[in-house]
């Protein structure tokens, strides 16, 4: 393992601040997906560079399984949001503020 | 050669990452995030998790991304973020407290100790990944099973159903009299 382990971890922690910018600022609910989709492949990269670290094969089974979970989330949101889209036209989330009080 | 693929991974990463959050379109949101999704695979390769790599090139490109592209199509992207936003100031904010958040992630990832292990060969591949799911994981495995079958009937019957009475946006000046 020439590259250090931090640098990858650096990468990973650029990344995943980068998926929060995009949840912060975007407003189309669309971006707002891809930018926790990037969160999560951040994450995903701290987890297998740990398992590198360490030898260990756990890390790896846990990418495997927010793999799982990440594309459930994808395909269940994005149902909703092309609902939403139907119903209401828009997908910027601003505009969706049905149980504001 | 790790070092030139580890350059040339993370620089791509990065930028796709500028690219999600920067986009004007989202399919170029989308397409960026394509690029982060195939530099992160090639990564995985010299961190020895090559079916991890395989997966996130057919889940992530493959399913994912397409998905995305999918959708952006049938909404046919036509509501850009022309308005201001009704929050002014977010990206005066985000972008402080995203440089915050990096250095401290960057300050804990920093304090881990440097010490790297000795691999066993086969580490990372198709074969020790798989004896250990069918193993020690084999109840979450199943749990993620339920998982899919789960987002496959909300998938089913959020797509299925009519649709639902339509309610025009609120306007900026009905938000004023609301």
């Amino acid at each position: 393992m020439t590259v250090p382990a931090a640098a990858y971890l650096l990468l990973s922690a650029a990344l995943f601040t980068l998926g929060t910018v995009g949840v912060l600022v975007r407003r189309t609910a669309l971006i707002l997906f891809m930018s926790i989709e990037l969160m999560l492949n951040a994450v995903n990269l701290a987890f297998v560079t740990l398992a590198r670290v360490h030898a260990n094969l756990d890390g790896q089974l846990a990418v495997f399984f927010v793999l799982v979970v990440a594309a459930v989330e994808v395909v269940v949101g994005l149902s909703i949001l092309v609902h939403i889209f139907r119903s209401r036209d828009t997908v910027d989330v601003d505009e969706v503020d049905l149980l504001r009080g | 050669m790790e070092v030139l693929l580890f350059a040339v991974g993370a620089a791509l990463s990065v930028a796709g990452g500028l690219g999600v959050v920067a986009a004007r379109q989202p399919v170029h949101s989308a397409l960026s995030l394509l690029l982060v999704l195939g530099s992160l695979a090639v990564l995985y390769l010299t961190l020895a998790a090559e079916f991890l790599a395989v997966l996130q090139v057919i889940v992530y490109a493959g399913a994912i991304v397409v998905l995305f592209l999918f959708v952006i199509m049938l909404l046919h992207a036509r509501t850009p973020e022309s308005r201001p936003s009704p929050l002014g100031g977010q990206w005066s904010l985000a972008v402080p407290l995203g440089a915050a958040l990096w250095a401290g992630l960057s300050y804990a990832v920093l304090q881990l100790p440097a010490a790297t292990h000795e691999l066993p060969p086969e580490f990372g591949s198709t074969e020790a990944v798989g004896r250990e799911l069918f193993s020690r994981f084999l109840l979450p495995f199943e749990v993620a099973s339920l998982l899919l079958l789960v987002g496959i009937v909300a998938a089913v019957v959020l797509g299925s159903s009519p649709a639902p009475p339509s309610v025009p946006p609120r306007s900026a000046s009905g938000r004023e009299e609301a």
